[in-house]
């Protein structure tokens, strides 16, 4: 396993084209029948970047270092800075540590924060969207004698 | 039309459910997220759960589809959710949405809400808010729409 990313690490950019049938099938998914999701100026749903991690090359993503069978995801925001992403726009994707902390766990041990956000770049630099996931790594469990 | 956009005010509540197996799997598909727990009951099982259970992200994109359907899908500013209680086949979810507050910006108010999303047993599988960019005059669409 890798070192844990601390707070600031930046991973490697990639590219994301948002498709018009894929945000047909995204919103099939989620039970909508919303207009704005269909058609050449489609906008993207309120979830859609998750699938981002599609476009993702091999070893771009950031390893924040915790035990995946105590993983769990606790929360997951979406920010749009202005008008939404739409169908055919190129948006570069890249990850960034935004935060990690850790609480006493409720029987004992450590549960681990990390704040990692996903964001999301016009072709010309401009910051259109984020997304930030809360990942909590729960306390190891103790040993009883 | 300005009812919409008053503190107190509610969407109606919207049901989605029972909830298949094949949604989780279309959401698997559409979102990418290929963990075997969610489509691939002799794993689940192995893995000491009582059968596979909805993604987080899957609820998540319900909520998704009941907040833009009331106040607009190019309207979204900020989607997030706090995940709770598993949620399972044969489960039915209930939407509902109360605006938290309102704060005018230039020509428009940024209209900000509470969402949750309750299983028939009343546990709440999610819990989350939105901020959506309203037009002055009336709910109709606005810049990005």
């Amino acid at each position: 396993m890798n070192e844990p990313a601390p707070i600031g690490t930046v991973g490697t950019p990639w590219e994301m084209i948002v498709e018009r049938g894929k945000i047909r099938e995204f919103a099939k998914a989620m039970q909508s029948n919303n207009p704005a999701y269909d058609g050449p100026d489609a906008v993207i749903p309120p979830t859609f970047l998750i699938t981002a991690g599609q476009w993702a090359p091999p070893g771009v993503r950031l390893d924040i270092g915790f035990d995946r069978r105590r993983l769990l995801h606790g929360e997951q925001e979406y920010i749009f800075h202005g008008p939404l992403p739409r169908a055919g726009d190129r948006l570069t994707a890249q990850e960034r540590v935004l935060e990690r902390f850790e609480k006493p766990g409720k029987r004992g041990g450590v549960m681990r924060f990390a704040v990692v956000a996903t964001e999301f770049r016009t072709p010309t630099g401009e910051l259109v969207a984020e997304a930030r996931a809360t990942f909590i790594e729960t306390a190891a469990k103790e040993k009883t004698a | 039309m300005s009812q919409h956009t008053e503190i107190g005010a509610t969407a109606e509540p919207r049901t989605f459910g029972p909830l298949t197996r094949q949604m989780f799997v279309r959401y698997s598909g559409a979102s990418g997220d290929l963990n075997p727990m969610h489509y691939d009951d002799t794993a689940a099982t192995a893995a000491g759960f009582p059968s596979v259970f909805s993604q987080g992200m899957h609820q998540a994109a319900l909520l998704a589809t009941f907040a833009t359907d009331w106040l607009g899908a190019g309207n979204l500013r900020r989607f997030s959710v706090r995940f709770r209680e598993q949620v399972w086949p044969g489960d039915v979810l209930t939407c509902s949405a109360t605006v938290t507050s309102v704060t005018p910006v230039d020509h428009a108010r940024l209209v900000t809400i509470d969402l949750v999303c309750v299983r028939q047993t009343g546990g709440t599988a999610l819990a989350g808010s939105a901020e959506f960019l309203l037009g002055d005059i009336d709910d109709a669409p606005v810049a990005g729409t």
